[in-house]
């Protein structure tokens, strides 16, 4: 039994729209798309062009930093259109599915017996090497590097996200798989993360099977299911040193290639939120549209859609396609209405992590939220309040103002390595001065990763 | 509600660029997100928002401060016929004083708005609402006595030249109302100190009483302190001072309602009082036995009841922009503020108020305070490697 890990700085959103945890299979949308803007700073280049024929698990494009790293069609069929955006740039690879997918077929290898060189060019033969991402960056992770260790966090905590031990229990054994996968190109430094409390699925009889790495118990809300919090208490990352993690769900899809020796791209995506009608899981294929999962399913006319959750998610539309690595649709109401003398007012009905309203009192209660900004955005004012929500032994506010400045060696010295927008983006919701926290640590991020 | 979006709505056009009054945009934007939270939604990162927001928290500091603004009425009245030796009611002392402190407040808030609107109008900048609290903090911490003009020079002064000039609410590095009220103390001393605590306009038929004396406990208590006023006076405020200072009972339930709503740092407020029961306590070990009235004689605690300190530790102690931020700077803030209180009240006579020069001097000093913590943090960051 390993050692429980306990998170006390953070917050649980309660927000109306959890997801029934019943699975619907849906069929394939007309289109399917993959977005080389689903992978940040990789620069497409096809390997198919209109009209060519192609097997699921056929390689659409690659990488021209990287060239072994190539994105796969998650079905076979027609590739019907290019989409390009400003100067040219791709922003859309459409296939039209064939109604029964054909799937490349990659030679079965003994996982026991193989080593760690042979999966990995399994993986990158077959496209699954991009499930595999690396921090510092949260970019896909380079084949050429040893990483220090390799973390899959087995539950989501963030508001209304899937029950990933419920999506697990459905392809037990291709999880395995996967993770017996991930434990050899970690040279046995695999970690991987429980939710200590609650009704969770997944207990430690199921992964007990699985002989590899190590298990650690976290408790705490939100952000305790983030990756990046999950390292920071476990192995930190110091400069220079990079960590690999993979999401359970693509941990299935890698456990499938090696068990079915083909490259099946479905996915459970949750839709959940407050103007979904009956929220609830669909098992659909990576690029699928979302309009069939939502059509038909939104309660309200004034909403928004979001790919991911509330806290980290992106504003989408109902003729978008899924996300490569999206395993939750969120819908919201939007919230355009003035509202009279809304900051004096007692308000009974607002969330505030502040105590300034009465959402405090009555910790269990759900909210249905909207997305007003409740205020404008000013000056750094208040302090000490990201670091009630940030269970990193980090100074938020000092390390933003670090990167505003653009120095680098003092964002070092404050643990820039350490973070992923995703894990200040609770910081970011309870700010009183409304100030784009994840922005400013993505530009830091970015500022570091290119003159670092 | 309806009818008052509407009214705005109309008038907007003349505002936004191209308007007619287009250069008062910011003048009007600030009136019309007083009246209407805007419909305003997020656009990147998270997708919904916390409901505080800067006003809402200025609003919690109000509140906060109006405990101690009625007790501060009621005494003015109080004072007043108590130096007259005239007995009237609770009501009668309440309103005395509230005639006599509502010009002070409405000039304070009308001509540091008026400033922060110009100023916000020239360099066309939002208009923030950190002038909702100076603005009430200034009159509670002047005599009643004080001239109407010297507090718009002074609350021109603070919203100008001690926020505007360094970008505006947040940017500052001193207390705005503090630092109004430190420069009534130095510009005009005669009307800051001496016999100015109580307003002794002419009761028709009544003459002083011979008992009654200006001076304020923080002057009775250098020369004897056990001259002071009973304990139980000093907590209710009882007593001549500030409008605001005087009743330590009031700001301590502004501390617990700032506290309580997470507004307030508790950790300054708990940290001043320790400063100051620590150094009292110094000082009582070190008082000369053969004087046994001098001032470092004065019990610990009585200084916490004593002049401006209660309301200084709740309301200007805690002010996030000017404290220090980090959590173990604001232990540090607090403890050397509530020291150097204890320290300028006792050893130096001019400056009787210490409370008021020892925050400005930790709000000079705070950013090192915060330096020191980051840089034995960075230090422990390393180590842990």
């Amino acid at each position: 039994m390993s050692k429980t890990i306990t998170i006390k700085r953070g917050y649980d959103i309660n927000i109306k729209g959890v997801a029934e945890r019943r699975i619907t299979p849906l069929p394939f949308s007309d289109v399917i798309a993959l977005k080389p803007h689903n992978f940040p700073t990789i620069i497409p280049k096809l390997l198919v062009e209109v009209g060519q024929e192609v097997l699921a698990g056929q390689p659409l494009f690659f990488d021209k930093n990287n060239p072994r790293i190539h994105f796969p069609s998650p079905v076979s069929g027609e590739v019907v259109e290019i989409v390009r955006g400003e100067k040219r740039r791709i922003t859309e690879v459409r296939v039209l599915p064939d109604e029964e997918i054909r799937y490349q077929a990659f030679s079965v290898i003994n996982l026991q017996e193989a080593d760690r060189e042979a999966i990995i060019e399994r993986l990158l033969e077959s496209g699954c090497w991009s499930y595999i991402k690396q921090r510092p960056y949260s970019l896909i992770a380079n084949p050429d590097d040893t990483p220090k260790a390799i973390f899959v966090s087995c539950f989501d905590s963030a508001p209304l996200a899937p029950d990933l031990g419920f999506i697990i229990e459905q392809e037990r054994e291709s999880f395995q798989t996967g993770l017996q996968a991930l434990n050899q190109l970690s040279h046995g430094h695999l970690h991987l993360s429980l939710r200590k409390e609650r009704n969770e699925r997944l207990t430690d009889s199921d992964i007990k099977d699985i002989s590899v790495g190590s298990l650690h118990h976290f408790k705490g809300p939100h952000p305790a299911g983030n990756v990046g919090v999950q390292i920071h208490h476990i192995a930190p990352i110091q400069k220079g040193e990079i960590v690999w993690y993979v999401h359970p769900q693509d941990v299935i899809i890698i456990g499938r290639l090696f068990d079915e020796g083909r490259y099946r791209a479905n996915r459970v995506v949750a839709l959940t939120g407050a103007c979904a009608i009956g929220p609830q899981y669909f098992n659909v294929i990576t690029g699928q549209q979302i309009s069939s999962l939502t059509d038909n399913r939104l309660s309200s006319e004034d909403y928004r859609l979001i790919q991911g959750n509330i806290l980290t998610g992106a504003t989408t539309k109902a003729d978008d396609f899924l996300s490569f690595y999206e395993n939750q649709l969120t819908v919201i109401p939007e919230g355009k209405e003035p509202e009279f003398l809304g900051w004096i007012l007692p308000q009974f009905k607002k969330l505030s992590l502040s105590r300034s309203y009465f959402s405090w009192l009555t910790p269990n209660r759900t909210y249905n939220l909207n997305t007003n900004t409740n205020g404008e955005e000013r000056a750094f004012v208040l302090t000490g309040q990201y670091d009630k929500v940030l269970p990193m032994n980090i100074f938020p506010v000092y390390l933003l103002k670090a990167i505003l400045a653009r120095d680098i060696e003092r964002m070092e010295e404050l643990g820039i390595y350490e973070v992923a927008e995703e894990d200040f983006a609770l910081c970011e919701f309870g700010c009183t001065s409304k100030i784009d926290v994840q922005r400013i640590i993505a530009d830091g991020l970015d500022y570091i990763r290119r003159e670092g | 509600m309806k009818f008052i979006r509407n009214l705005v709505d109309s008038v907007k056009p003349n505002f936004e660029k191209g308007g007619r009054f287009e250069k008062l945009h910011p003048a009007f934007e600030a009136f019309e997100t007083l009246l209407f939270v805007p419909g305003h939604t997020t656009s990147s990162g998270v997708h919904v928002r916390d409901a505080i927001d800067l006003k809402r928290t200025m609003f919690m500091v109000i509140i906060a401060l109006i405990p101690t603004m009625l007790f501060g009425m009621w005494n003015v009245g109080y004072q007043h016929y108590l130096a007259y030796g005239m007995e009237v009611s609770l009501l009668d002392n309440f309103m005395f004083g509230f005639w006599k402190v509502l010009p002070i407040i409405i000039v304070s808030y009308s001509v540091g708005l008026g400033a922060e609107f110009i100023v916000g109008v020239i360099r066309n900048h939002p208009i923030s609402e950190g002038y909702l609290v100076t603005g009430l903090l200034i009159p509670l911490t002047l005599p009643v006595t004080i001239p109407l003009w010297m507090v718009a020079l002074a609350a021109i002064f603070c919203t100008v030249l001690g926020k505007e000039v360094f970008g505006g609410t947040g940017m500052n590095f001193m207390n705005p109302a503090l630092l109004a009220r430190v420069f009534l103390f130095f510009a005009f001393p005669a009307f800051m100190s001496g016999d100015i605590w109580t307003d002794l306009s002419p009761e028709a038929g009544h003459a002083l009483v011979d008992a009654y004396s200006g001076a304020t406990n923080l002057v009775t208590f250098d020369a004897n302190f056990t001259k002071l006023p009973s304990i139980s006076d000093m907590f209710w405020g009882f007593e001549q001072g500030s409008i605001g200072e005087t009743s330590a009972f009031a700001c301590l339930l502004g501390a617990l309602f700032l506290i309580v709503t997470g507004i307030g740092s508790w950790q300054i407020v708990v940290s001043c009082v320790l400063g100051v029961l620590l150094m009292g306590s110094l000082l009582n070990g070190l008082a000369p036995a053969d004087i046994p009235t001098h001032a470092m004689h004065t019990p610990a605690y009585s200084h916490l009841l004593m002049g401006g300190f209660a309301f200084g530790a709740v309301y200007m102690a805690t002010d996030p922009v000017s404290a220090a931020q980090t959590e173990k700077g604001k232990w540090i803030y607090g403890l050397l503020i509530g020291a150097f209180t204890v320290v300028l009240r006792v050893f130096n006579p001019a400056y009787p108020e210490g409370v008021m020069l020892s925050i400005l001097l930790m709000n000079v000093f705070a950013p090192l305070i915060d330096h020191i913590v980051v840089e034995q943090h960075i230090k422990n960051r390393k180590r842990r490697a």
